[in-house]
């Protein structure tokens, strides 16, 4: 069989799968049926033909074979390794059509069999070419010296092939290879064919030469030329044996082509590209390594028992139960990233609050609570800007009474709260990813909270981004994105009922009365509420944070009282007028802290929390879970005596309706009307003339009393 | 994400806090195979996770061979047992755009709304009580999603000449300067757009790899937010449109995905939050 596919190959439209062949023998892997020796009978070979075998069987020996030198079929055949000629080489990937290349072997009788084989095969390989069969210089190791018979009958054949292909000896031409062994085995058992083989070797020399010589051609654009090409990327298929490669045969040239070229650009190339992850694997390492400090124990110990580290992995398992995560490794780097904080700045309490998730880059929240005494507070800005307000106020004064003075206010700045109470109660630190540097938000106004319930914008990721919506918003970024978390901290900190207890040292009553309650400590005797009791009834939960009033703080400001302070900068007029207004701003008033969620408004409907056990499979060990659903992404779990809240999401609440940004206030009256600035209209033609009649008229009678007057002194 | 990496693509996709729990995720694995056996299907994708008030809906698509033939959706309520969609149709779209608020969570529950129509000729306007189904809204809402975001990066799928489009093994992940361009992204389904482009850039296209509209030109602009994490070895994105939309992708590998964990409500405020 051999034999004859040798002869096909030698023919125009041989097929790799005759090439296939000899390859497949030589294949130690092959999977193909053992087949004894190599000469078979010709019949035989239409069968190979058709059976399909990847020609990943194909061992590595065709390498070796290449190595040779071209020349010596004979050694091709000798060097089989011991792969017993299996035999059918399925039609061979290797599509060597050598259609156009080589004039159809006479040899009708074994073509016919296979004309149709090679034919399909020779669409999809690239070419190669006779001469590539040759090269692999026959290192082969062919068994058998029914191959080398074969080989022997069509020396000229191959030689022609040979001689070109000794150029291309270098390059490991496994196609070239096994189709030199084809050759040396299909000469053997044919008969036929040897005659005719010596009958055109000429022609056929002269067109495998041609033919070579076409496809060494390199290319005008780069430096390759289509032998090499089809080498490499045979040698490419054919080391890594992919499944069904003729789907792909493409792409892997694309690859090989691709090869070539990044060769000399590759370090630069990686060393740029991958900068940026190194870079935060450093910044990363070193918060793996903050830990290793050798400051002896006695900070160890102080560590261990002023531990103010929330347990953020014991968290995180638990709210990973509930379907929350960041993934564990991410969760364990925000651990050592808290870490870091509480090492670097005093902090008494801290938690991790969550995740804020902006365009480009997101927020990483850590609510902390200073040691006493240890604040730093920046509160003047405001400060500053306050009196800033009422100095322009002043300035008007100043101007000449004739021009009208507006009678528009700027309303009273409400001034924020006090750190550590209300809005402020708690810190906020964020970074972007875990190893960057901790940054500290500044605190939140009453104005900021305002503004931030009437718009809903976006957080790109940057600090100092501006916020640019309308109302204007009082700040940047970083302002804007205090106020919501104050929000949501407001909206969905939850416990469960008993966690938490009101203090008994209050005695003062009257705080009651203004602003409610506003510490609160942890219950030492809290026993825990069960977790089914915890899912069916919203009444188990309470917040612990204050609710915010719609002026923007947690206690009553009353703009009047102030107001009355600052009298003696202010003309009487202005303070009629004050004390008019004061009459008409009603204390506001909020749900008082620690009041049971289930008191929560609906959002038309829509109840405001969900409640969920983590788990139906396994309730004995559920958790009881809360989703808000007024501010998305808000979670807090209890598993009956613990609890926790979390924040992932955009930072923006719910509603139901499309937003749509506040219409612009109407116009003001700046100026009262008087006749002084009002309009009148042209007189008419007629009205003209009777004035000017009128005043003929008097001036006439003047005339006339002045004469009479004359003549009466004149008596 | 592909049922078969399930466990290393929710990993991937875990920036943006919402994952599973650890009871569903190994329920999914067992369900997700037995789906892939008794539907026959080709590849099984874990679509994502609709919120809802008193339960929650978990989606996966089949896909047969044909990788942009429709995909069937199914939906399961615990993760175990799968009930198979219908396919959309228009007249399922209409009905439910005009059905608003969160999802119940239970699938026969029915909208109400009155439409009041007019009937001309007798100039009689009459209101109707309109119910729709829970599931339809449902099939509706996984629909607009999928032709909205649903995506895939160039070059993982290709297309034969004779027609059906296959996962290209061949495909590497795409590079790093790549990734970080919108035009990588295509989105998964038919083509819409592509007769539109200019000559010259179609003259730029492959066709077995650009056969599929782009993220580029999609409106309104900036409705995505592409995010690297973990320094340059993922690059996330995510829909500002369709919010609770992530998609995630490995540079340089083959480990690229998307899931849909939200409240499966379009955010039509984006303008303004732009």
């Amino acid at each position: 069989m051999e034999a004859s596919t040798i002869l096909n190959q030698e023919e125009e439209s041989q097929e790799p799968g005759e090439a296939g062949q000899p390859w497949e023998e030589m294949a130690a892997a092959s999977s193909r049926d053992q087949e004894p020796k190599l000469p078979e009978p010709m019949e035989s070979e239409p069968g190979p033909e058709t059976e399909p075998q990847p020609r990943s069987s194909l061992p590595g020996s065709p390498r070796s074979r290449a190595s040779t030198p071209a020349g010596d079929l004979t050694t091709f055949g000798a060097s089989l390794p011991g792969a017993s000629p299996q035999d059918p080489l399925p039609s061979p990937p290797l599509e060597l059509p050598k259609l156009d290349l080589v004039p159809p072997w006479p040899s009708d009788k074994l073509t016919s069999a296979i004309p149709d084989a090679e034919t399909t095969r020779s669409d999809h390989v690239e070419h190669t070419t006779d001469d590539e069969e040759s090269t692999p210089h026959p290192t082969s190791q062919l068994e058998g010296n029914a191959l080398q018979q074969s080989q022997q009958s069509k020396p000229h054949l191959p030689q022609p092939g040979h001689v070109t292909s000794n150029h291309s000896q270098q390059k490991e031409l496994r196609v070239g290879l096994f189709l030199e062994e084809d050759w040396g085995s299909n000469e053997d058992p044919d008969q036929v064919e040897p005659e005719v083989s010596e009958a055109a070797p000429n022609m056929l020399e002269i067109a495998v030469q041609n033919a070579k010589a076409y496809l060494l051609q390199t290319s005008s654009k780069s430096s390759l030329n289509l032998y090499d090409h089809l080498s490499d990327m045979l040698t490419k298929v054919l080391d890594e044996r992919p499944e069904n490669a003729v789907e792909i045969i493409e792409s892997i040239s694309q690859d090989v082509k691709k090869a070539h070229f990044s060769k000399k650009l590759d370090t630069l190339q990686n060393e740029n590209e991958m900068l940026p992850a190194y870079e935060l694997a450093e910044k990363q390492k070193a918060l793996f390594l903050q830990g290793n400090l050798e400051e002896a124990d006695q900070d160890l110990e102080d560590e261990i028992a002023e531990n103010c580290l929330p347990n953020v992995m014991e968290s995180a398992f638990y709210f990973e139960q509930a379907g929350v995560c960041l993934g564990t490794d991410a969760t364990y780097r925000i651990f050592l990233a808290l870490k870091q904080l509480t090492d670097t700045h005093p902090i008494h309490k801290c938690r991790f609050w969550g995740k804020i998730l902006g365009l480009e880059m997101n927020y990483l929240v850590a609510e902390v609570e200073f040691r006493e005494g240890e604040d730093e507070e920046e509160g003047e800005e405001e400060d500053v800007a306050d009196e800033k307000a009422n100095g322009e106020s002043e300035v008007d004064e100043d101007e000449e009474d004739e021009l009208p003075k507006p009678f528009y206010k700027a309303p009273q700045a409400v001034p924020k709260e006090e750190s550590r109470t209300g809005a402020n109660k708690y810190v906020y630190f964020v970074c972007s990813e875990p190893g960057r540097p901790w940054i500290k938000l500044p605190s939140v106004t009453p104005v900021q909270i305002v503004v931030a319930r009437k718009i809903k914008k976006f957080f790109t990721g940057r600090l100092d981004a501006p916020v640019i919506s309308y109302p204007p918003f009082p700040g940047n970024e970083s302002n804007y994105l205090r106020a919501q978390i104050a929000r949501i901290s407001a909206g969905t900190h939850v416990s469960p009922l008993g966690f938490y207890q009101f203090g008994e040292e209050e005695g003062e009553e009257e705080e009651e009365v203004e602003g409610g309650r506003e510490s609160f400590e942890e219950n030492p005797d809290f026993e825990g509420i069960p977790v089914i009791d915890l899912v069916e009834s919203l009444s188990n939960w309470v917040h612990h944070v204050q609710h915010i009033l719609p002026q923007g703080r947690c206690n009553w400001f009353n703009p009047v009282q102030k107001s009355e302070e600052e009298e003696e900068e202010e003309d009487e007029e202005k303070e009629e007028e004050k004390a008019e207004e004061h009459d008409y701003i009603e204390q506001e008033v909020g749900p008082p802290l620690l009041t049971p969620i289930s008191e929560d408004l609906e959002i038309r409907n829509v109840p405001p929390w969900t409640t969920r056990l983590s788990s139906n499979l396994i309730p004995q060990y559920a958790i009881a879970v809360l989703r808000s659903n007024l501010w998305p992404g808000a979670y807090a779990f209890s598993n009956g005596k613990k609890f926790e809240n979390i924040y992932i999401g955009w930072g923006h609440k719910y509603s139901p309706d499309n937003y749509t940004p506040p219409a612009p206030p109407p116009v003001y009256e700046e100026y009262p009307s008087g006749p002084e600035i009002t309009e009148m209209d042209d007189p008419s033609v007629e009205e003209e003339q009777s004035f000017r009649a009128a005043q003929a008229a008097a001036v006439l009678e003047a005339e006339q009393d002045e004469e009479t007057e004359d003549e009466d002194e004149d008596d | 994400m592909d049922s078969e990496s399930l466990l290393l693509s929710l990993e991937l996709a875990s920036g943006s806090g919402q994952g599973l729990s650890p009871d569903r995720r190994a329920s999914l694995l067992t369900s997700l195979m037995l789906v892939k056996r008794d539907y026959r299907y080709e590849r099984v994708l874990f679509w994502g996770r609709i919120l809802g008030l008193v339960g929650d809906y978990y989606i996966a698509q089949g896909l047969s061979e044909d990788q942009l033939a429709p995909r069937k959706t199914l939906y399961s309520l615990n993760c175990i047992e799968w009930s198979l969609l219908p396919p959309a149709t228009e007249e399922m779209l209409l009905q439910t755009s005009m059905v608003n608020g969160r999802f119940m969570g239970d699938p026969s529950h029915e909208y109400e709304h009155t439409e009041l129509q007019k009937v001309t000729e007798a100039d009689k306007a009459f209101e109707e009580e309109v119910v729709v189904k829970e599931e339809t809204r449902l099939v509706s809402v996984v629909d607009q999603i999928d032709k909205a975001v649903a995506m895939v990066p160039r070059g993982a799928l290709f297309k034969t000449p004779l027609g059906p489009t296959h996962v290209n093994r061949t495909f590497e992940g795409l590079s790093l300067s790549e990734a970080k361009k919108l035009g990588s992204y295509f989105h998964f389904k038919e083509a819409t757009e592509l007769k539109n482009k200019t000559l010259l850039e179609k003259a730029d296209l492959d066709p077995s790899l650009d056969f599929m509209d782009s993220l580029e030109y999609d409106i309104p602009k900036g409705s995505w937010s592409i995010q690297m994490e973990r320094g340059n070895a993922l690059v996330v994105l995510r829909s500002l449109l369709w919010p609770g939309l992530t998609f995630f992708h490995a540079p340089y590998t083959k480990n690229y995905g998307y899931i849909y964990v939200g409240t499966g409500e379009k955010n039509i405020d984006l303008p303004f939050m732009l």
